[in-house]
């Protein structure tokens, strides 16, 4: 199998994707000057040139333009340059691209991706390293996905190209110059399917996006010391595999849930939260989170550092949980 | 000009779909009197002229975007009445199937996209609609519904400023009552005739009297005609007047009755479409009082199937948040 970075699986399922459906139409900012700040979409102007526009520094038309074309027969890929200017459009998100489903009785599909650039990365502070997950699992009718390897990455992606319901595609900025292993053969990864990535018997660490590597990282050097993590990701927050995550709780009986998200109110509240109900007769401890500061993203490395949730930290959270 | 018709035939579709929106209004207040309209109700009732004289122009294939004042598009894009009134009622077999009620009707069968409870909902939609129309090249048209309030909200100058630099298929139709809810437009916009602002974006406008049906007939064409082109988009300002409140029950203490009676006495859209076919000989006083009662029948049809239908069970509430049921 081909080793590719993040940035690189998306783009190509973007253009495998293109080339097997005509209606698949990418918009965004800067999306054709250099494929965007990431260059996921390099090269798409090239080969596919009337189905791909560079728009005006407007999320809102960007995303309400998208939901309109959708209903109209459109697949659109709109790329929002960074997840915190979402909360430019978050009126067309919340309101429109959620809800015109429902809210119009089921009469429309709505297959729009909004792909999320999210998280820390090179240092650009506190309005271009958030994590929204959660923002956005709030709302009904809106899926969340949030791959954490180039091979999850391309799958959900596809998979996200046939569907008809709005996804927003988190992506980790920090994630796409990372590479891994890519089948060169067709494949999908379905929605709401999460990946165990790594056995364990004593602690179910669900981890997402970025905190994937941490978790794995963590249970090697807890491997050591006796302590089996198994490693779940979820893969999509909305639809979420329970299934997968409550059977390894009940094996192991304790659980860690980890993400870059600020940690009020943040995805790993909600899952923790479906844990305490769902499995308190086989929790032997509390329910930990291992997530950001409640802080705005700070700018010197020093205390990025301190805000963004580490290895050590799971290893603290690991060790406590078992003593 | 260049701008043909109305023919005979499509002016007398004009004046019966004009006493359609009426009626139907006047009903669902009504009804929402007596407790069966549900929730918030918004009546067009005194623009009908708008709606009915612009989408004269458009074919099913065509698209519109709506308001919360909505009803009135509706029905000039062709909905029907009963699946209207049985969501008013909130029935299941509603158009929404009683989950979106009056500020959410849509028809997608007839290119209607929907009304949109969020002031400035549409421009998105029917921005988008025109780029998909453009990028299929199908020579479809989108119209953007929209009320003088909706122009101070940013969606305003992000879609017109896209739909002009891309040419999209797009006519933007601000239908200026001159009430923002209850403050009028003057105490919050300097700018009052919403056609000037075209200039900012390159683009044509156009400022009609939107209570006479003719002169928004004639002036939508010609917007019609030029995005059918690819010419781009047209931002059309039609001065109206509602003759109701914003919403049924509204006490309207930001406006005097004289006012009110002015404008229903002296511009009423129906009336005056109505005195002009009677002038021109088109129309006989018994023909239009023919038409009226016919429209009248079909309204209380309309009144008897929402009636009669079942409310949503509750498998209902869970239906339609996706394609397929989601944990």
């Amino acid at each position: 199998m081909p080793s590719i970075p993040m940035n690189q699986a998306i783009r190509e399922a973007l253009h495998e994707e293109m080339a097997r459906d005509s209606s698949i139409f990418v918009l965004g900012e800067d999306v054709i000057a250099h494929g965007g700040p990431y260059a996921v979409t390099r090269g798409i102007a090239e080969q596919f040139p009337d189905r791909i526009r560079q728009t005006p520094i407007s999320e809102a038309a960007i995303v309400g333009t998208a939901v309109g074309a959708a209903l109209c027969g459109l697949r659109p890929v709109a790329e929002i340059m960074y997840v915190d200017f979402i909360t430019c459009a978050m009126d067309e998100v919340v309101n429109q691209m959620a809800k015109v489903r429902y809210m119009f009785g089921g009469q429309t599909d709505v297959p729009v991706i909004l792909r999320l650039p999210s998280g820390s990365a090179r240092l650009i502070a506190a309005q271009h390293s958030q994590s929204l997950e959660a923002w956005f699992m709030h709302v009904p009718g809106l899926q969340v996905a949030v791959p954490s390897t180039p091979r999850d990455a391309k799958g959900l992606m596809k998979s996200a190209l046939r569907g008809r319901d709005p996804v927003m595609f988190i992506e980790y900025k920090r994630l796409y110059s990372v590479k891994g292993e890519v089948p060169d053969t067709e494949y999908v990864i379905p929605f709401g399917q999460a990946d165990v990535k790594r056995q364990g018997e004593d602690i179910t660490v669900v981890a997402s996006g970025p905190m994937v590597g941490k978790a794995l990282e963590a249970a090697r050097i807890l491997s050591a010391e006796g302590i089996e993590l198994e490693v779940i990701d979820p893969r999509t927050l909305v639809p979420l595999d329970t299934d997968t995550i409550f059977s390894s709780v009940e094996k192991t009986n304790r659980a860690i849930i980890t993400d870059e998200e600020v940690r009020r109110g943040g995805s790993s509240a909600e899952l923790a939260s479906r844990i305490a109900e769902e499995c308190f007769d086989y929790l032997d401890a509390p329910v930990r989170r291992v997530a950001a500061a409640d802080v705005p993203m700070p700018f010197s490395p020093v205390l990025e550092k301190l805000a963004v949730p580490s290895v050590e930290k799971l290893l603290a959270a690991a060790r406590d949980l078992v003593a | 000009m260049g701008i043909k018709g109305p023919t005979t035939e499509q002016l007398l579709d004009m004046y019966a779909a004009m006493w359609r929106i009426r009626l139907f209004e006047e009903q669902a207040e009504y009804q929402s009197g007596q407790g069966k309209v549900l929730g918030a109700l918004h009546t067009y009732i005194g623009q009908e002229a708008v709606g009915v004289g612009i989408c004269a122009h458009l074919t099913d294939a065509d698209y519109i975007t709506s308001t919360h004042r909505g009803h009135g598009h509706c029905i000039s894009k062709g909905a029907d009445v009963r699946r209207m009134m049985a969501e008013l009622f909130g029935r299941v077999t509603g158009y929404c199937k009683g989950k979106g009620g009056s500020m959410h009707i849509a028809d997608f069968a007839v290119g209607m996209l929907g009304a949109n409870g969020i002031v400035a909902g549409g421009f998105g939609l029917a921005t988008g609609a025109g780029l998909a129309a453009q990028v299929r090249e199908s020579g479809q048209v989108a119209v953007c519904f929209f009320g003088d309030g909706a122009v101070n909200r940013g969606p305003f100058h992000e879609n017109i400023n896209l739909g002009a630099v891309w040419r999209l298929p797009v006519v933007y139709v601000c239908e200026n009552n001159q009430y923002a809810q209850w403050t009028p437009q003057e105490e919050i916009t300097l700018v009052t005739d919403v056609a000037s602002m075209s200039s900012a974006y390159g683009i044509p406008g156009a400022q009609v009297d939107g209570m006479d049906v003719l002169s928004v007939y004639q002036a939508a064409g010609e917007a019609v005609d030029r995005a059918r082109r690819g010419e781009g988009p047209t931002l059309l300002e039609c001065k109206t007047y509602r003759f109701h409140g914003h919403n049924f029950g509204d006490p309207q203490q930001y406006r005097t009755k004289e006012e009110i009676s002015d404008w229903s006495g002296q511009h009423d859209p129906i009336q005056g479409l109505g005195d002009h076919l009677q002038r021109e000989g088109v129309l006989t006083a018994e023909e239009a009082e023919s038409i009226r009662n016919s429209v009248q029948e079909e309204i209380a049809g309309a009144v008897r199937f929402a009636d009669e239908s079942p409310y949503p069970g509750p498998e209902e509430l869970t239906r339609d948040v996706f394609s397929t049921p989601v944990a």
